[in-house]
């Protein structure tokens, strides 16, 4: 347990993990949803420390690894035209979309700027009032919530020359997709905690009794996650299904109501395309038809790319928790975070860069099968 | 850019309607949008995510969560400045072929 002592708590690390290891009797697979919590496990080296039976299935929880190249495509087209300033989070600049990037985007020319809040675009708005701002507006239902007060704002303060490209996610369909799928081996969630932070716990019951899963909230330090794992695994032994928090400091079972309300307010929900995985129904939001003068797609007219995803990535199958990023044969040889094939070693919350920055001396399946001799 | 990260309330003002906060981040002080969290107090910690104050937190719990990200170097992903970190790569890799 070489990694034992990089925890903040060692002692209570040791705890944790010993009760972990006395309850675990059978295989079990977990799946963490968030990409905060892939980063965590991976770099603490905390799936080594596990029973061998207990196994941690990374899920989709990366709101830059999902979003469908169509929507890349619709951002770099609108990025291209003179008229607009196009502002986005920093990292969707290298999220390849059909042939290049906002960072090309911007080499040949394109006014692309990188905001560190939905609010510095709406500011930049103000401050050009003869230019066309748009604001690349992806994420799960933490990042919804600022993005929807920013289109109110406009509104609110009639900013005319602000639209927002939206492209939002929602966890708890996506939960559902991946448990409805014929090939799932996933047996209880730790749910995403900064998502929960906001939505409250009231999706998860529903689910966690329809599909028999203990889905237990879950935060981001390592003894948050080994705590999550804890409650999750004590269920399943049990046999039990419920929701449970394990990251009370910071989810309320409500969430948050006033960013619950204004979501509701600016944003429907809609079918959605995830980058690798395809249309799952219901796991989005887009502006609802009051705000529909701040919809960039409406603005720009952009409905009528479509787009299909390469082949050569297999990028779906790790969001779906049934391939694990070194098991892919491109894996640290053609696709690495500077060259990276898909979303998911594109974006540092993606489990390809995970693996790749904190266990890069991990053979690729190719080179391992190389090496291993034929008998 | 999913991350949240906790924060310390510095300074509280109304702007244009809208409550608004100076936040420090273990050391990186940025404008924060107090509208979800309203009855924030100067003093407090909160849980911030892209400019908005997203949920309370104590004071114990918010120094752990940013001693680890400053660890894990999520904090400079998340407040650094792309274009720059993107030209030191470009920098390095140009040494690295020179190497070659």
């Amino acid at each position: 347990m070489k990694y034992i002592d990089e925890f903040q708590d060692p002692e209570l690390a040791r705890r944790l993990l010993d009760d972990i290891h006395a309850t675990v009797t059978r295989p079990w697979a977990l799946m963490e949803v968030c990409g905060g919590q892939t980063h965590s496990i991976i770099r603490h080296g905390i799936d080594q420390l596990l029973p061998k039976q207990l196994e941690l299935i990374h899920g989709p929880g990366c709101p830059v690894c999902v979003t469908p190249l169509e929507v890349i495509d619709k951002a770099l087209e609108i990025a291209s035209r003179p008229e607009v300033i196009f502002c986005s989070f920093g990292d969707m600049l290298r999220v390849p979309g059909t042939g290049r990037d906002l960072f090309q985007v911007r080499s040949e020319g394109g006014d692309v700027r990188v905001v560190y809040s939905p609010l510095d675009a709406l500011r930049i708005a103000r401050q050009n009032p003869d230019r066309q701002v748009v604001f690349f507006g992806i994420g799960f239902e933490t990042t919804a919530p600022p993005n929807a007060m920013t289109v109110h704002q406009a509104r609110k303060l009639g900013i005319a020359n602000f639209s927002m490209l939206v492209s939002h996610v929602r966890v708890p369909p996506a939960i559902e997709a991946i448990m409805s799928s014929p090939s799932c081996r996933v047996q209880g969630f730790l749910a995403a905690g900064h998502v929960c932070s906001v939505m409250g716990m009231g999706e998860y019951p529903g689910l966690a009794e329809r599909f028999r899963v203990p889905i237990v909230v879950t935060g981001f330090e390592p003894l948050d996650i080994l705590e999550g794992v804890r409650r999750a695994v004590r269920q399943l032994e049990r046999g039990e299904h419920t929701v449970d928090n394990a990251y009370a400091r910071a989810v309320r079972p409500e969430g948050n109501p006033a960013a619950r309300a204004m979501l509701e307010d600016v944003f429907e929900v809609t079918d959605r395309a995830w980058r690798g995985i395809g249309v799952i129904p219901g796991s989005g939001w887009r502006l609802s038809s009051k705000y529909r003068d701040h919809d960039a797609e409406h603005r720009f007219q952009v409905d009528g790319i479509r787009t299909e995803e390469p082949a050569a990535c297999r990028s779906g199958e790790v969001l779906q928790g049934l391939l694990k990023p070194h098991e892919c044969e491109a894996f640290g040889t053609v696709c690495t975070p500077r060259t990276p094939l898909g979303a998911t070693m594109v974006s540092s919350e993606g489990a390809c860069a995970a693996y790749y920055l904190y266990r890069r001396l991990d053979m690729p399946a190719a080179k391992a099968r190389e090496a291993t001799p034929v008998v | 850019m999913c991350l949240a990260v906790p924060g310390k309330v510095l300074d509280i003002e109304e702007r244009d309607g809208t409550r608004m906060a100076t936040v420090d981040f273990g050391g990186v002080v940025k404008e924060v949008c107090l509208e979800y969290l309203p009855d924030l107090r100067v003093g407090e910690y909160a849980i911030v995510h892209v400019g908005f104050a997203l949920q309370r937190l104590d004071e114990e719990s918010a120094r752990q969560t940013l001693e680890l990200f400053a660890e894990l170097g999520l904090l400079q992903e998340e407040f650094g400045d792309p274009w720059e970190t993107a030209a030191m790569e470009a920098a390095e890799d140009a040494v690295e072929e020179v190497r070659k």
